[in-house]
């Protein structure tokens, strides 16, 4: 088990700053990611891109800023626990708190800060009938482990790198790989999608193109994909596993189970001190949502210095808070 | 001033007025006009929750670019009609055209 004064849910640029807020007064912090690296979207989705409105710097790249950010927090050793996705917050007698991942990482904190930007990035899913009846019975939205899918009938649906990527491999592992297509071409990298069709050419794999997957049946596991073709009646195909993949769309995830009080996907705070309504339970940057509340980097780096603030008499009950200028103390490295 | 017609999610039809001079997508128009769209992402074609069908006036709109073409190539419901709105910049050009809100995937 961990144990540190915060743990804060997000390593995107609001949550690297919180570390240095929460430094100024004595307070340790861990932070956790579901992406491998840290940075958020800025390292994730647009490292190359200039950002125009951080104070001081007339324009600074996205992976730029998180570079100057992680020196920034050097200072305060923070830790951090990356490619796990928090599951569920535990309340302690003390009213502390453990946090939990999916990697069976576990963190013992006076006080839980959300800095979860978008979310975390979780399968789109198609809208077909009894989808999330056969989830785990047949259906899935990524390979995990190939040999699952060995001397199987797998039908993919998609049009992407991943679904051209998967008919290519499971084409020699699985007993037979059907590819469903929406297009009847391919936005893929064209050597990829070259060789599905040279598969599909070669009978190795089943490309139905121009067509939408509409129905799933089956006893207590799939057995049956029905396929609409855009002109041609209903077909049928025996499967025994379904993949759609049809990409990742940001979603809250589990944090929407934690009995905070949320306005469309985004957490309500009180603006004194970026609290939710759980106690020692905090949220700042994108994720949270208050009167007049601007998406900027901005003004996530203001919501953590008052969140710091407000934090602190769950980390220091004992203390009198009193406001430091970092021009009259410079930084108190610990 | 062009005007537009928006039919949401349940089939209700409205007209809008949008100034042109405003530099808007027309997700952001949508989101001021209280439509229900996330638009999680901020604007930057990664959701796809701003997914609107074009019903009149899709030829006069500035063809999609890479980013838009690859998220709508991943939306199981997309069609030959779908746009991400936050890619669509309000012109004058766009005066009397019809948008359908697609389903929240």
């Amino acid at each position: 088990m961990i144990t540190t004064d915060i743990c804060i849910v997000g390593a995107g640029p609001v949550g690297l700053f919180a570390v240095f807020e929460a430094g100024l007064l004595k307070m340790r912090c861990h932070l956790i990611d579901v992406l491998p690296q840290v940075g958020g979207q800025l390292s994730e989705i647009y490292p190359q891109k200039p950002i125009y409105d951080i104070p001081g710097y007339p324009e600074i790249n996205a992976q730029e800023l998180v570079t100057r950010l992680m020196e920034q927090i050097k200072p305060f050793h923070p830790g951090f626990t990356l490619g796990e996705r928090v599951e569920t917050v535990d309340r302690q007698d003390d009213g502390s708190l453990i946090v939990k991942t999916n990697g069976q990482t576990a963190v013992s904190c006076q006080v839980l800060v959300i800095a979860g930007g978008l979310g975390c990035f979780e399968p789109r899913k198609p809208d077909i009938d009894r989808l999330i009846e056969f989830e785990g019975k047949g259906v899935a939205y990524m390979v995990k482990d190939p040999e699952t899918f060995r001397n199987r009938q797998v039908v993919l649906a998609g049009g992407g790198d991943s679904a051209l990527d998967w008919a290519i491999y499971l084409a020699n592992i699985a007993a037979r790989v059907t590819l469903i297509h929406r297009g009847n071409t391919f936005r893929g990298t064209p050597d990829t999608a070259e060789k599905v069709f040279e598969l599909a050419k070669a009978g190795d794999i089943d490309l139905i193109l121009q067509s939408n997957v509409t129905g799933l049946d089956g006893r207590e596991n799939l057995e049956v994909v029905s396929v609409q073709g855009q002109q041609q009646a209903l077909t049928l195909l025996p499967a025994d596993h379904f993949i759609p993949l049809f990409g990742l769309s940001p979603k809250l995830g589990p944090i929407a189970n934690w009995g905070l009080n949320m306005d469309k996907s985004a957490i309500e705070v009180n603006t004194t001190d970026f609290s939710t309504n759980v106690a020692r339970i905090y949220a700042i940057g994108d994720i949270n949502t208050y009167p007049g509340k601007l998406k900027l980097i901005l003004c996530g780096f203001h919501e953590a210095a008052l969140m710091a603030q407000g934090a602190f008499k769950y980390v220091y009950p004992d203390q009198k808070l009193s406001f430091k200028y970092t021009t009259v103390y410079g930084v108190p490295e610990f | 001033m062009i005007k537009i017609t928006v039919e949401n999610r349940n089939g209700e039809i409205a007209a809008l007025e949008i100034p042109c001079n405003l530099n808007l997508s027309l997700m952001e128009v949508l989101k001021a006009a209280d439509y229900d769209i996330l638009a999680t992402c901020g604007g930057i074609a990664l959701c796809a929750t701003c997914h609107v069908k074009v019903l009149k006036g899709a030829e006069t709109l500035t063809p999609a670019g890479d980013q838009e073409l690859d998220m709508l190539e991943m939306l199981p419901d997309a069609g030959p009609l779908s746009r991400l709105s936050c890619q669509l910049r309000i012109n004058e050009e766009m005066d009397g055209m019809v948008f359908r809100i697609a389903n929240q995937d």
